[in-house]
């Protein structure tokens, strides 16, 4: 067998055969952009469902709106290194606006569209923000509330007019007002554009994306354009992107993730991106376009799988059966068919075909992954019965890890030698290795120039020998794939010394569909106990076909059918748990379901929905302090943040159950 | 939002009501009534139950013929609107038990706001050809904007009666639109919502009078709701008119308070 380097090698002479002359002289994305708009100028770059149609932009198109964009910022004052706020959802014009930006040296920084005011006054600040490009009015008057604490901020753009008419502020202009007055410019120095996309080099800064803040305040992440470049050719050419491709923008800007796949790669590889109608037209959207390529986080696999789940449940007994049948006939040779592994019987072959026939194609086509070639996920870890689940039923989804300092490309799962715990090889041009306490250290040309003003945190982010440290533990396997089993820092130990890795536990709870978030605590601590969050589509529909009436969230959570349902979930989990030695000490003693939702508006969750554990742990000290005590209930006043600013008390007495745990295997033994 | 209503500048008068009386056998529902609407206003009707204000919508757009009275529309007086007449000058209303078509899809509630706007043939519009596929695709491209406008979108394919009550109300609301009204009758556009609902639904109201000029009567229970919204209020009780100004004079008026806090006899 070859060696996976030798492969490797293959897959980069590919590469060269496809993509782009035209993309690989340019250096940064205004030039890649110049490139495209004069070497396919009638090819279509960017698509956007308006009005009920998909309406296209093709690059000589979408080169035009960025240039008078950019005409226009500047005639505003819009300078060399100025930072460019963008806010709202995924829209071709908010696209336009980040490459306006790195056309005149200035630096795009995307922020999370859903965040509440005060959060984004923490951002703006921190990048001195002079200009901003949002959306629409809501994003509007969010800025307005704060526009007193920023000094810095001069002008807002606004692309929908709507419900702006009357906003008298000479600060504020419309889009297309910024459009037409950089025409006039550029009419009168016809050169000035090129000059200023001339100006620009790779080791400038192209964008500024802020961490989640996991770990306390959100830190600007500086990306080159010589970085994002890297990390986009090695993506294309890993999975052989390229003109043709279509992929759906959804993701929210301001994470790596879209802007590495929906700008970066767009413009290396020359493909087209596909901006859905709104948030929650995303379904449709996808089965209308149909993407080759398709990145999402676990969580919406999950929610895909939960909704096919809660949809089959409430089919014909007929569909049930054949749709059971066969699942278990792609559980067994599924995966295995997508390898193009040798041992798969005839008969099996047979019956995978057929299924494929009467369920697995309508499924992908149901999912809009009919024609998805490579499916990615990451973010955080999949629950690996979820992803055997896309893998059985011939969706080519693959594993990837990397992060917003890393430009999200570290490692990637190659074709065909998927497995199902690691997240695959080092990508091309990155260096892995492993330091002694098991943390994971990369280096690569995909890596943050620094932290914004934070010299403190960049010098403590890079270790001596100019390795990235990534916070997360992980290990290499016998094949060179690489494991990650949590954050380094939240490794930790029970008291009786056993490892306690309380993501691995909570991404096992959270694989069942009516588990929605889940959190374990057990580190210094005799036994291990866990919030348990419901998901209330899927408990709610479970709950409405047995007859249960219920009236919200936490009247359907204090159940006690509920929890006998989750309860048997807890239980099969630390089956499972025993089965492993490592961990078979971590099983769930006692649980707990919140009587609210986990928000992130009320920072329990990051705006990635990862949970913040420690906060969590403090917001309800008194709930873990009765789940340790051995109480059997606790009465709990909770403070909430409703979508429209205001706040309110969650109140309710929480139940508390202890869930059987297995004898370890090994003691059996 | 108040202040920006008060900022905004009204026309003329569109419609105006002279002694309106309506009886149904020996109840009187209406009593002399009389007020005006004027261009690009929006006008509260409120009162308690049985007050009488859906009987007065419902002689605004020609359901009930008033026995006295006269009603005066774009100038033209008469005793009885007809509903047709009043549909194709440019009134349309949502009603307060909601009347879509539930089986039919969201798009195609909203587009039989459209009808009367439609004026190819029959066999033309069957074998969709020519004129009917032009207006057609004409009248598919007003409805979207409505459906935009009113962010319905992941809603358009969805059978009606399958919805929210929420969002059946706003459904109903884009149908109205749809009819490209001038004078837009809103019979509690909000009864039955949560906070978050009825704050959308303000916000629509506000955007609609402002984006389209539309003049809007609404009969609203939420206090809050038309003080922000409305420029004028006219207050009923017990099918007389007893209060009529904006919001500040109408919350300081001592009959208005009496009805609505009740008196001691």
């Amino acid at each position: 067998m070859r060696s996976p380097w030798a492969m490797r090698h293959e897959l980069l002479l590919d590469f060269v055969m496809t993509i782009d002359p035209a993309a690989k002289a340019a250096d940064t994305f205004p030039k890649l952009l110049l490139e495209h708009a004069r070497m396919h100028s009638g090819r279509t770059s960017v698509r956007e469902k308006d009005l009920g149609i998909w309406q296209s932009w093709s690059w000589s198109e979408v080169g035009a709106n960025v240039r008078a964009l950019a005409c226009g910022l500047a005639a505003m004052g819009f300078k060399r290194g100025d930072h460019l706020a963008i806010v709202g959802d995924n829209r071709p014009q908010l696209y336009w606006a980040m490459t306006a930006a790195q056309a005149l040296g200035g630096i795009p920084v995307p922020l999370y569209q859903d965040a509440v005011a005060q959060e984004m006054a923490y951002i703006l600040k921190d990048a001195d923000v002079r200009f901003a490009v949002v959306e629409d009015q809501e994003q509007v008057d969010k800025l307005l509330e704060i526009k007193e604490q920023l000094a810095r901020l001069e002008k807002i753009i606004y692309e929908d007019p709507r419900g702006l008419r009357h906003y008298t502020q000479p600060f504020l202009h419309a889009y297309s007002e910024v459009q037409r007055t950089g025409k006039q410019l550029d009419a009168c120095e016809p050169g000035f554009f090129r000059q200023e996309v001339d100006l620009g080099e790779p080791d400038e800064i192209a964008i500024m994306l802020y961490t989640s803040g996991t770990t306390g305040r959100p830190k600007g992440v500086c990306q080159t354009h010589a970085a994002l470049i890297a990390a986009a050719r090695g993506a294309c050419e890993f999975d052989r992107l390229g003109p043709g491709d279509e992929i759906l923008s959804y993701l929210p800007m301001a994470w790596v993730g879209d802007n590495l796949f929906s700008y970066a790669e767009a413009l290396v590889g020359g493909f087209t991106i596909n901006c859905p109608e709104s948030g929650d037209t995303v379904m449709t959207d996808m089965r209308e376009i149909g993407p080759t390529f398709y990145f999402a986080p676990p969580r919406v696999f999950e929610n895909l799988l939960t909704q096919v789940t809660i949809r089959m449940e409430d089919a014909s007994r007929a569909k049930r059966a054949l749709f059971r049948y066969f699942l278990d006939v792609a559980r067994r040779c599924g995966a295995d068919v997508l390898d193009r592994k040798p041992h798969v019987s005839l008969s099996e072959r047979f019956l995978y075909a057929l299924g494929d026939l009467l369920i697995y194609g309508p499924l992908r086509n149901m999912l809009g992954m009919s024609r998805v070639r490579a499916a990615y996920t990451a973010g955080a870890a999949i629950g690996p019965d979820l992803f055997r689940f896309y893998r059985s039923i011939g969706v080519n989804l693959k594993q990837l890890y990397g992060s917003t300092e890393t430009c999200a490309y570290v490692c990637l799962q190659p074709d065909r030698q998927i497995k199902l715990d690691t997240v695959g090889l080092p990508a091309p041009g990155v260096h892995v290795k492993i330091a002694d306490n098991g943390e994971v250290l990369v280096r690569s040309p995909a890596m943050l120039k620094e932290y914004h003003r934070r010299p403190d945190a960049t010098a403590e982010v890079f270790d001596d020998k100019g390795y990235l440290r990534t916070g997360d533990a992980g290990f290499f396997d016998a094949d060179g794939h690489l494991k990650i089993i949590d954050r380094a820092k939240d490794v930790g130990r029970l008291a009786s010394g056993a490892v306690f890795a309380p993501n691995y536990i909570e991404n096992k709870l959270k694989f069942y569909p009516y588990i929605k978030e889940a959190v374990a605590f057990g580190h210094g601590r005799g036994m291990v106990c866990a919030f348990i969050n419901i998901d209330l589509g899927a408990v709610g529909s479970w709950a409405e076909r047995r007859n249960l009436a219920y009236a919200g969230y936490s009247d359907l959570a204090g159940k006690s059918q509920v929890y006998e349902l989750i309860q048997r979930c807890v239980e099969q989990v630390n089956a499972e748990l025993a089965a492993d030695p490592m961990v078979a000490d971590s099983q769930v003693q006692r649980f707990a379901i919140l009587h609210k939702e986990l928000d992130p508006d009320d920072d329990e969750l990051t705006r990635t929905r990862k949970v913040r554990r420690g906060f969590i742990a403090d917001k309800y000290a008194d709930l873990v302090a009765a789940l340790y005590g051995g109480k059997g209930s606790q009465r709990m006043q909770t403070a909430v943040k409703f979508e429209d600013g205001r706040s309110g008390i969650v109140e309710a007495e929480v139940q508390i159950r202890d869930a059987a745990t297995h004898a370890s295997q090994r003691k059996s033994a | 939002m108040s202040a920006t209503a008060s900022a905004r500048r009204l026309g003329d008068v569109l419609l105006r009501l002279q002694g309106i009386s309506l009886s149904f056998g020996g109840v009187k529902a209406l009593d002399d009534v009389s007020f005006d609407v004027r261009h690009h206003e929006i006008r509260a009707i409120i009162g308690p139950n049985g007050a009488g204000k859906s009987s007065l919508l419902n002689v605004i757009n020609g359901v009930y013929r008033p026995s006295q009275g006269v009603v005066t529309y774009k100038g033209a007086a008469r005793r009885q609107m007809r509903p047709h007449e009043a549909a194709t000058q440019g009134i349309a209303r949502t009603f307060q038990n909601i009347a879509l078509f539930k089986g039919m899809s969201v798009l195609d509630n909203i587009m039989t706001g459209r009808t009367l706007k439609m004026h190819a043939g029959f066999l033309f519009q069957c074998l969709y050809f020519g004129k009917a596929r032009r207006e057609e695709l004409e009248h598919r491209e007003r409805v979207e904007h409505i459906i935009d406008f009113l962010q319905i979108e992941h809603i358009r394919k969805t059978p009606v009666g399958r919805l929210a009550y929420g969002l059946q109300k706003r459904v109903e609301l884009a149908r109205a639109l749809a009819a490209e009204p001038e004078l837009l009758l809103l019979d509690e556009p909000m009864a039955g919502m949560n906070v978050e609902e009825k704050e959308d639904m303000c916000r629509f109201i506000l955007d609609v009078n402002d984006e389209f000029g539309t003049t809007i009567v609404l009969i609203e229970h939420d206090m809050g709701v038309v003080m922000d919204l409305s420029d004028r209020v006219v207050v009923l009780d017990y099918g007389r008119k007893i209060g009529d100004g904006s919001p500040d004079e109408v919350r300081g008026n001592q009959a208005v308070i009496d009805a609505y806090l009740g008196v001691r006899h």
